[in-house]
């Protein structure tokens, strides 16, 4: 099972001090966070793409580009790639350069979350979410498995002969989750490919996400990629952590208070009774987190939200420590002992490549483009040699 | 002549009203009682559900805030749009139906009053209001697609004594009643809003066509 971080990069003012960061501060943390995951051994950090303020989260792939060069180990995700408003030629570029960038480290999250005013931005509209994420993630995988690609659909200019460059790292493009918290579309999407279904599992309460889970399983089933206890599963989840839980509600509540997504609603007690939202010590974390299982069944990914509300960098990076030093090691090795053999652990690039039959640079019959310059028509070999 | 077997059905009585007792949960009761008897006479027997939106009205502001119905709320929602049909009943309040009825409407999903038989009522304290169902509540229930009976039943405080405006409100109470018993009637048991997780029966190839 894979453990991580999962932000959206909002910029809100801190409600005990009214400071509000500066963008390049909280671009700069968003950073920061995802170091720290990698130091105390989290798998994933997944960061978010907006495209409105309060939001910093524009342009994920560059973030995430300078994430792998300071890290080795941690898996670069997103929470969400925007598939509705993204031109796919752009998403699917834009991951396979941070696949050769981070050799591999790489999956996505697609998910439409935009709100209305977003859409015409793009040239789109709120009305076509469903047929857009339909359509542009067709086109997506198709940019990642054929070399040339001939293409027309409903809402981007016709493809003739276009290549995507560079072609995805070893040939195998990144693996991909589906986001939703409620469209049955998107989970029937995730199962017709056999790619992943990640509930974002917060803010709502969690028969939301058993019966989404649930029909994304028995749809993945149906199209024959495996039984339903082998489909890939994702949760989120979000917690507040000290080592007292009187201290975490404490500190914890002007954030809740005032939050922009949950200010003035259900109390931060009736909240976390009717969320999956988790206030308190390490041990209720764990407690909770393995209750989980008991509506999802064995899933294979676990993200936690901790970076929100206005809560300073120095307190998440604590909740990071706590994340690394009690909660987690604990949760890797309990989820461990409960799953079955049958059930399959989160694709990551090696065992894609290893699924695929190995990686096609290696197998001497390599056809990506990216060895030939459409100028000189010279490989890279040739012109190494020059 | 067919005979026809009797079924049970179920009726929902939404009442917006916030005092004990309420002249609007007098009304509200009086419609039930009189669509059961119309009912039965049809052959229908019929389960009543009174839902009292004042002991909703926090869960009501909640779910403004989150999105979601609290378990609470979430049980009167399903109990109300799984009736097989509805009594809506609001005092009037600053020319129209009252915020906490409008709001009880304003969570339901769009589409889970579609072609659900509903009878409107509305309390004033004065006859002045009496065409409140016409402009404020009819078109309410147009937009959410349910089906309203053709006679709306306001009362105002007079009406309470006895001795009508123009008819008196047993005999309006009675024929709105009755109409809605019609509706319901000629409707068969038991339709309830369609199960969005059930197995699709559009495709994912069909969705991939555009279709």
């Amino acid at each position: 099972m894979q453990f991580g971080v999962f932000t959206v990069g909002d910029v809100t003012p801190d409600p005990t001090t009214g400071r509000t960061p500066t963008e390049a501060e909280r671009v700069k943390s968003l950073i920061a966070i995802a170091l720290k995951a990698e130091e105390v051994g989290l798998d994933v950090f997944a960061q978010g793409q907006h495209h409105n303020p309060p939001f910093v989260v524009s342009s994920p792939t560059t973030t995430l580009g300078y994430i792998a060069a300071k890290t080795e180990k941690l898996v670069l995700s997103t929470s969400t790639t925007l598939i509705t408003t993204t031109d796919p030629v752009k998403i699917a570029e834009d991951f396979a350069t941070l696949q050769h960038v981070a050799d591999g480290r790489v999956d996505l999250m697609m998910g439409r979350g935009n709100t209305g005013p977003v859409y015409p931005w793009f040239g789109k509209d709120i009305r076509d979410g469903i047929p857009l994420a339909v359509e542009n993630y067709q086109l997506l995988r198709r940019l990642w498995r054929e070399d040339v690609v001939n293409w027309e659909g409903r809402f981007r200019t016709p493809l003739q002969g276009f290549t995507s460059t560079p072609r995805p790292l070893d040939g195998v493009p990144p693996f991909v989750w589906h986001g939703s918290i409620r469209s049955p579309q998107i989970a029937e999407q995730a199962a017709f490919y056999g790619d992943g279904f990640f509930h974002n599992h917060i803010f709502w309460p969690a028969e939301h996400t058993q019966r989404m889970v649930e029909f994304y399983r028995r749809r993945f089933e149906h199209y024959g990629h495996g039984s339903a206890d082998q489909a890939i599963v994702g949760l989120g989840g979000q917690v507040f952590m000290r080592k007292n839980s009187q201290d975490a509600v404490a500190e914890f509540r002007p954030y809740f208070d005032k939050a922009p997504v949950y200010g003035g609603g259900p109390s931060l007690e009736e909240f976390s009774s009717q969320t999956p939202l988790t206030v308190g010590s390490p041990e209720q974390v764990i407690e909770r987190t393995l209750g989980f299982r008991d509506y999802v069944g064995d899933y294979q990914r676990q993200l936690f939200l901790i970076d929100h509300a206005g809560l300073p960098l120095k307190t998440v990076l604590e909740q990071l420590d706590i994340l690394g030093e009690e909660v987690v090691p604990v949760l890797r090795k309990e989820f461990a002992a409960l799953k079955p053999a049958h059930v399959p652990d989160a694709p990551t690039h090696a065992s894609l490549v290893a699924a695929a039959g190995g990686a096609r640079m290696s197998t001497g019959s390599d056809t990506t483009v990216h060895a030939t310059d459409d100028v000189t028509g010279r490989t890279v070999e040739a012109g190494a040699q020059a | 002549m067919t005979t026809r077997t009797g079924t049970t059905r179920t009726l929902a009585v939404v009442s917006a009203g916030l005092s004990t007792p309420s002249s609007t949960r007098l009304l509200a009761d009086r419609l039930a009682t009189a669509t059961v008897a119309a009912l039965r006479e049809r052959g229908d027997d019929a389960t009543v559900e009174v839902v009292e939106l004042r002991g909703h009205a926090r869960d009501l502001a909640d779910h403004l805030t989150t999105g979601f119905a609290n378990a609470e709320l979430q049980a009167t929602i399903d109990t109300v749009t799984g009736a097989d049909g509805l009594i809506a009943v609001t005092p009037v309040f600053s020319a129209s139906y009252s915020g906490l009825f409008k709001t009880f409407f304003d969570v339901l999903d769009k589409d889970a009053l579609i072609g659900t038989p509903v009878l409107l009522g509305a309390t004033a304290g004065t006859a002045r209001h009496s065409l409140v169902v016409e402009y404020a509540l009819r078109p309410l229930f147009a937009y959410l697609r349910a089906a309203p009976a053709p006679t709306g039943v306001f009362a105002a405080s007079a009406d309470w004594a006895g001795g009508g405006i123009d008819r008196s409100l047993a005999d309006r109470v009675e024929r709105a009643a009755g109409e809605l018993a019609g509706l319901v009637a000629g409707r068969p048991a038991g339709v309830r809003p369609a199960d969005p997780f059930a197995d699709p029966a559009t495709s994912f190839e069909e969705l991939l066509r555009g279709q």
